[in-house]
């Protein structure tokens, strides 16, 4: 009999990740299409009253070990690897995101399986699974097909609503030995906090957010003065970041803030999975970008193919002379 | 100290993309070959570091279009050797992509053992896995992935890593060498190299060609692309048009009508 589908509750720092919800709700979809049970897996040190809230499983397993208080990719692949022998689920969903990207490929190596990273959806087309995956920045999507089951699945966020994996119940939950050690080769520090910015970007209503398409450092006041106009503040893109432009506190993606404006502008940005992750939610985007084409323009409501530098400042003076009548009136 | 940085030739995002007529691989005749953005950060950390505790960077690559000038480059901008493996396949995945490295790695004369394996921390082709983790099974050495500080203890054997995690948190590590670090982002943003100096590397350096070894046992892809195309258009803004001034007052009212101006 085929095994069960099964999800990688993601869980970081004693919370679990808003991205655990959106790839149960997927998770529940192929499980119902494929006939079988859904099963999330929690792991983790004292993670056990979490479960609690994973009820769109049909059941948790639950892997408590102190070894797994630290996040080493190594130790958590070691975990899993004898629990999935034993009980050979026939699909692995695992979130692709800063916390748990590199399991799904060491696990994949060490069972001798194959994984599919960047999904953005999966089905199952005739008892089989299909990905939909993320190529190129965003700029080509590739349908796949795992050569085996089981495969583990790397799943990108927002590939389902997170309330879309919520539920009532509290699922049964059951425990699971695990026989781990700590990584003789890997020693486990501390957490470093970022440096606290001067303005929070994630509480701003209005986000003028720039990418590498700005072309230059001394065009960030530019953004800043439409930023002022509008009453809120800049942000921007990983690179723009990297290079100093801009401090790591007004990073948005990935590894940066997750935001969601009344307004997000976003200025010279490509879309890349990892920036969208981070802003995709924001109530209004709109996007300047000169390439049509940018992946950006696929969750703006409304885009514009032109120079963020005719733009930016053209949308300042019409934003302050509108502001002006409006004060005069 | 010694460091492999491996560097990935993938297209050019800036440029057009096409589908083949097979519909499930690119168009090679549109497409420009670049080194992976992620590699030059690799790349970087590893100059920085052998400034600061001397050494040698060695730069391997499978053998790909344009591979050359990417190479000559890194050569220009201060490594010390680069390794071109030719005759694998060209169209290999990241997990057959990784046997092969981690094979010819062993295989090569004179390359481990060596302190760090440096990866960019992804490339954006990869479809089946993440060659960091893959080559540090493969080759038995720690990993740790999206790294973004490294620094040396020569006499412990070990190194300081910092590791991203989300909002802007990073984890602090100890790792012993020999490890495998896939690098985000190097300290410095990677240092520029003019071409001329790239033309003069193309006349004083060499880059050593060595065919790809016998896979005893050559990891497979195991998925099948079935099809590429383009993301699918369901959604897509709605486009604004006219000359700046005009786009800005459209932009106003839309603004406008939900309070946001
Ligand atoms: C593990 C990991 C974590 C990451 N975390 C993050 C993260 O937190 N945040 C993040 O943003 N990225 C993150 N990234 C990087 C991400 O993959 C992209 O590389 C990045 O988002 C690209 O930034 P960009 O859009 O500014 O640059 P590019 O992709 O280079 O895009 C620049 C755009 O500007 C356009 N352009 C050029 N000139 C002009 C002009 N004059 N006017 C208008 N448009 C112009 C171009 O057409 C292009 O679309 C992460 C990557 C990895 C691997
Ligand atoms: N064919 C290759 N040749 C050299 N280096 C590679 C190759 N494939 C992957 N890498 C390295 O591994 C990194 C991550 O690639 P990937 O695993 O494909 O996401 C790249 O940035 C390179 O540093």
């Amino acid at each position: 009999m085929a095994g069960n589908v099964w999800v990688l509750a993601e869980q970081w720092r004693g919370q679990l990740s808003e991205i655990t919800y959106e790839v149960l709700a997927l998770g529940k979809e192929l499980a119902t299409a494929l006939g079988c049970d859904l099963q999330a897996v929690l792991l983790g040190h004292n993670v056990k009253p979490l479960a609690a809230s994973l009820g769109k499983a049909d059941s948790v397993l639950c892997l408590d070990h102190s070894a797994l208080a630290t996040p080493v990719a190594e130790i958590f692949a070691h975990a899993l690897t004898p629990i999935i022998r034993a009980r050979s689920p026939q699909a692995i969903l695992m979130p692709l995101t800063n916390v748990s990207l590199g399991v799904a490929s060491l696990l994949a190596e060490e069972l001798g399986i194959g994984c599919v990273n960047f999904c953005r959806d999966v089905r199952a087309v005739d008892g089989s699974l299909q990905t939909r995956s993320v190529l190129y920045g965003g700029k080509m999507e590739a349908i796949v097909k795992p050569a085996q089951r089981p495969a583990i699945l790397g799943i990108l966020p927002g590939v389902r609503p997170p309330d879309e994996g919520l539920a009532e119940t509290v699922p049964p939950i059951e425990d699971v030995t695990v026989d781990v050690q700590e990584s003789s080769s890997i020693r486990w520090k501390r957490y470093i906090e970022p440096e606290i910015g001067d303005v929070d970007i994630s509480k701003q209503e209005v986000l003028v957010s720039v990418g590498r398409g700005l072309q230059s450092p001394d065009n960030v006041a530019v953004a800043a003065e439409l930023a002022e106009a509008l009453g809120g503040a800049v942000c921007g893109s990983r690179p723009v970041i990297d290079q100093g432009w801009l401090p790591l506190s007004r990073q948005v993606g990935k590894s940066g803030v997750v935001v969601k404006p009344k307004l997000y502008l976003a200025a010279g940005i490509s879309g890349a999975p990892e920036h969208v992750e981070g802003m995709k939610n924001s109530e209004l985007i709109i996007a300047i970008n000169t390439d049509e084409q940018a992946p950006i323009f696929h969750v703006a409501q409304y885009g514009i193919a032109a120079d963020v530098m005719d733009l930016l400042p053209a949308l300042t003076e019409a934003v302050r002379s509108r502001k002006e009548v409006k004060s005069h009136a | 100290m010694k460091i492999i940085v491996l560097l990935k030739m993938v297209p050019d995002v800036v440029e057009e993309l096409e589908v083949a007529a097979d519909g499930k691989t690119l168009d090679s005749e549109f497409l420009r070959l670049i080194a992976n953005e992620l590699d030059a950060q690799a790349l970087e950390e590893a100059l920085l570091l052998k400034e600061k505790y001397t050494g040698t960077v060695t730069v391997v690559s499978l053998d790909a279009p344009e591979v050359d000038d990417a190479l000559f480059t890194a050569l220009a901008k201060g490594a010390d050797r680069a390794i071109k493996i030719t005759g694998g396949d060209g169209a290999l995945g990241t997990r057959a992509g990784a046997y092969l490295l981690a094979q010819a790695l062993s295989t090569i004369q004179g390359l481990l053992p060596a302190d760090l394996i440096l990866t960019g921390a992804q490339a954006i082709d990869d479809l089946d896995g993440l060659t960091a983790p893959l080559i540090s099974h493969l080759l038995r050495l720690p990993q740790l992935g999206i790294v973004t500080k490294v620094s040396v203890d020569t006499a412990a054997g070990v190194a300081t890593v910092l590791r991203e995690f989300p909002g802007g948190v990073r984890g602090e590590y100890e790792i012993k060498l020999p490890a495998v670090l896939g690098i985000q982002a190097a300290e410095k943003p990677p240092r520029y190299v003019p071409v001329a100096k790239v033309r003069a590397a193309m006349k004083s350096q060499v880059i050593h060609s060595v065919p790809a070894p016998m896979m005893a046992d050559g990891g497979v892809a195991l998925l099948q692309v079935a099809a590429m195309a383009k993301p699918e258009v369901t959604e897509h803004a709605q486009m604004l048009r006219g000359s700046p001034e005009e786009i800005a007052d459209q932009l106003c009212e839309i603004l406008a009508a939900r309070g946001l101006v």
